[in-house]
């Protein structure tokens, strides 16, 4: 690594020092391109995000593509019903690496106000890895920003060596989540064991 | 607008034989309606539309009630005959004693039908249609050939209570995945038993997150994980 001091010495010579890593990260956290799909009214605050007033563009978020194919970022903006979570899981799938999840909202992170609907996915992060919860019913574009934000803060200190490396530069990670069956009563299975375990509740 | 007596009278005369049974609502709103028997309802439900002074063409709302079985106990005044000595002679007196009885009122399946005039400016008039019960007999006939805008709530009903209407042109699940077997909206329904995490259960929430918890204390936390 070089010293940063010396790295504004160099600076003020006119010679640029960077890493490689620096360098891929800075890449990949100025061009996170989110992916167009709302599920619900939080999907109204996403593309109030993204209109002249909050303007995500002036994060990277530069257009939001309408396919998964050329998506960084899925924006979980919504309630998942139980009908809809395997198309949302098949579109994660569908993604290429990197890719990110941001959770957006109650119901995206938890279920919501319809937590104990017998429809509703109680939270995405049950069967994807989610990468920044917002809480909100519905979050305000702030809140997005901040989301946005937060994500580019851990695409920055993420190493491209070593054990903390990001999911999709360890050949033994898994890449394909399975995509939950709609069986008699439930989705099957209820959850991904690899991606959610029951979180211990201090009392 | 007729009031639901002269409805039904109308009912009677131009449809015959239709069994025409008015339910009365006793709060301030006095929405009283009419229970049809299935059998006669597509007739009536004609009527209702094409009638001149009715002209009913616009069907705002379908829904449908569960009624699950009912188990009554209510007192019954049972007349014995007892034998008596009165004054060092026997007689025989009848006696009226009040015994508690039980009863099970069956259940059944409910379609309501909420009927609009557009052209009269009035409205709304209640059809009611019952099943037999709540299991074998659940065919209702479908009012979708009288009013269009039946056909997706028919479905809904079709899909959250079970009701199967008959003559329905396209009668599939409307929300709720195709292979799911359950009727969510029934009273007797039991939501799959996802409640391992509740951070804030109250209630039967609360019942349920707790058997979880009993069982992650036991010792086989990690089976269940």
């Amino acid at each position: 690594m070089v010293d940063e001091g010396l790295k504004i010495e160099l600076g003020k010579q006119g010679v640029f020092v960077t890493t490689i890593e620096d360098l891929y990260n800075w890449g990949r956290r100025n061009s996170v391109w989110p992916m167009q799909f709302g599920l619900a009214c939080c999907a109204i605050e996403m593309i109030a995000t993204t209109m002249a007033r909050y303007d995500l563009a002036r994060f990277g978020a530069e257009v939001f593509r309408p396919s998964p194919r050329q998506a960084d970022l899925m924006i979980v903006s919504g309630t998942v019903t139980k009908k809809m979570a395997p198309q949302v899981v098949r579109l994660y799938n569908q993604m290429a690496e990197p890719r990110y999840v941001i959770a957006m909202g109650a119901c995206a992170i938890s279920g919501g106000p319809f937590k104990q609907g017998y429809n509703v996915l109680k939270g995405i992060d049950r069967y994807i890895p989610v990468d920044v919860h917002i809480p909100g019913c519905p979050p305000r574009p702030e809140a997005l920003i901040q989301a946005f934000m937060t994500l580019q803060k851990k695409i920055d200190a993420q190493h491209l060596t070593g054990e903390d490396r990001p999911r999709f530069l360890d050949a033994e990670q898994q890449g394909e989540f399975p995509v939950p069956v709609q069986g008699e009563h439930d989705l099957e299975p209820a959850h991904n064991p690899g991606v959610w375990t029951v979180p211990v509740v201090i009392r | 607008m007729k009031t639901v007596e002269e409805i039904k009278a109308a009912i009677e005369a131009a449809v015959p034989g239709a069994a025409v049974e008015i339910v009365s609502n006793p709060s301030v709103s006095g929405q009283h309606s009419l229970r049809l028997a299935p059998g006669c309802a597509i007739e009536v439900a004609r009527f209702l539309r094409d009638d001149a002074e009715l002209a009913l063409g616009y069907l705002s709302n379908v829904t449908g009630i569960d009624w699950p079985d009912k188990e009554i106990t209510e007192k019954v005044k049972v007349a014995h005959r007892v034998v008596k000595t009165v004054e060092g002679v026997e007689k025989t007196v009848e006696e009226t004693v009040e015994e508690m009885r039980q009863r099970l009122e069956p259940g059944c399946l409910e379609a309501v039908y909420h009927l609009y005039s557009v052209a009269k400016k009035h409205g709304p008039v209640i059809l009611r249609m019952r099943t037999i019960d709540r299991t074998d007999h659940v065919e209702l006939p479908s009012l979708t050939t009288i009013w269009r805008s039946a056909e997706f709530q028919e479905r809904e009903i079709f899909d959250l209570y079970g009701i199967v209407f008959t003559g329905h042109p396209d009668l599939r699940r409307l929300l709720m995945w195709d292979s799911f077997k359950d009727h969510p909206m029934r009273k007797d329904y039991r939501e799959p038993d996802d409640f391992e995490y509740e951070p804030t259960a109250h209630d039967d929430v609360l019942k349920r997150a707790q058997e979880h918890q009993a069982a992650a204390g036991s010792g086989n936390t990690e089976a269940e994980r």
